[in-house]
């Protein structure tokens, strides 16, 4: 599978060492490394959703147990948690570190992608949450680590997305 | 019919050393007029997210005992996390739902349960390991008190009257509330 599996443990090797107790995850192609390294590590706390908007109310109860959580969802699971992060994670101020797979964007090829590719940057504007990119390997643990501290510094949402450059190795 | 206040009035003496997470509107009101503490989060918007969020806590801090109070049209905004909640399985949980079988504060318009939707049996094919519907106050009482003392996750549908308070908004701040309970987690943990 041409998901990269070397960029999916920079990444994960640079969420644990933000000290990440918590990953909620609805599994999509280019998250199954990242899933899979989660679930092989028995010092992380994995919760495999049915729907993503879940994970808000997951990584708020986390938060309030002082434990810190990462959430890993597609886009259109980005999608799928708007009212949660609104009226939850806004509403209550509550730090949230959001990956989310960047699909439907350059390079995509799946029809079904696309519109939820062209929503995304503009529903993450209109909504106040501070974004990033995850491109280049090389910058991916400074990104995710400033990325939480932004979250925690603002109480509030943050989303790093996970780009095709990163995540997909052309077979 | 039993009535959700007379509920809470039952088992409130019980809620003193757990973490209470309730969802909005009535059941949030009617525990604040018992008597807020710190222990007690109202999650006053997000509906179908407080069996998450309890779930959430649970999983973190397995050794406390948690105790969502839902109600029924909270929960079936969120039946796929019925399902999530039975997969993780946090012995540590109480999971209560209040069944007026109608969204109440905004009219009391009829939810699916008032035609026939089991909350129970939705429960119990999610995985729940034990679920109860009671409708009255003994039994009510008596089920909470077993789940409280029982090692496992359950589920208690409370079919209750569609009634109560007159108003939802309370004195304390949504804010207030959320860092006070993080704060009394924090106080917990230290000890």
């Amino acid at each position: 599978m041409p998901v990269s599996l070397a960029n999916s443990r920079v990444v994960y090797d640079a969420l644990k060492k933000c000290g990440i107790g918590l990953v909620s995850a609805l599994p999509e192609t280019w998250l199954v490394h990242l899933i899979r390294m989660a679930e092989d590590d028995p010092a992380m706390i994995l919760v495999r959703l049915a729907k993503e908007e879940e994970g808000v109310g997951i990584s708020a109860g986390a938060h309030f147990a002082g434990v810190k959580s990462a959430m890993l969802m597609q886009n259109h699971g980005f999608l799928a948690s708007v009212n949660g992060i609104v009226s939850f994670a806004q509403l209550y101020r509550i730090p949230l570190l959001m990956l989310i797979s960047y699909r439907g964007h350059f390079g995509e090829r799946d029809p079904w992608q696309t519109q939820g590719g062209s929503a995304t940057e503009p529903l993450l504007r209109a909504l106040g949450i501070p974004y990033g990119f995850l491109g280049n390997p090389a910058k991916v643990e400074k990104q995710i680590a400033e990325a939480q501290t932004l979250a925690y510094s603002m109480s509030h949402p943050v989303a790093l997305l996970l780009t095709r450059d990163l995540m997909w190795e052309e077979a | 019919m039993m009535q959700r206040l007379e509920c809470l009035r039952a088992i409130y003496s019980h809620l003193e050393d757990c973490l209470v997470v309730t969802i909005m509107g009535a059941v949030a009101s009617e525990l604040q007029s018992l008597g807020h503490r710190p222990n007690f989060f109202y999650l006053q918007h997000a509906m179908g997210l407080a069996s998450s969020t309890g779930l959430g806590l649970a999983l973190c801090l397995p050794e406390q005992k948690v105790v969502v109070f839902d109600g029924d049209g909270s929960i079936l905004m969120n039946l796929g996390g019925y399902s999530t909640l039975a997969r993780y399985r946090p012995k540590n949980m109480v999971h209560v739902v209040f069944d007026n079988e109608s969204l109440l504060s905004v009219g009391g318009f009829p939810t699916a349960t008032s035609t026939g939707s089991d909350l129970e049996g939705i429960a119990r094919a999610a995985g729940v390991p034990t679920t109860a519907t009671v409708r009255s106050l003994e039994d009510f009482t008596r089920a909470f008190e077993e789940a409280m003392q029982r090692d496992d996750l359950t589920s208690i549908i409370a079919k209750v009257e569609a009634v109560g308070p007159k108003g939802y908004v309370t004195g304390l701040a949504l804010l207030e509330n959320r860092f006070q309970f993080k704060r009394h987690i924090e106080k917990l943990k230290a000890r």
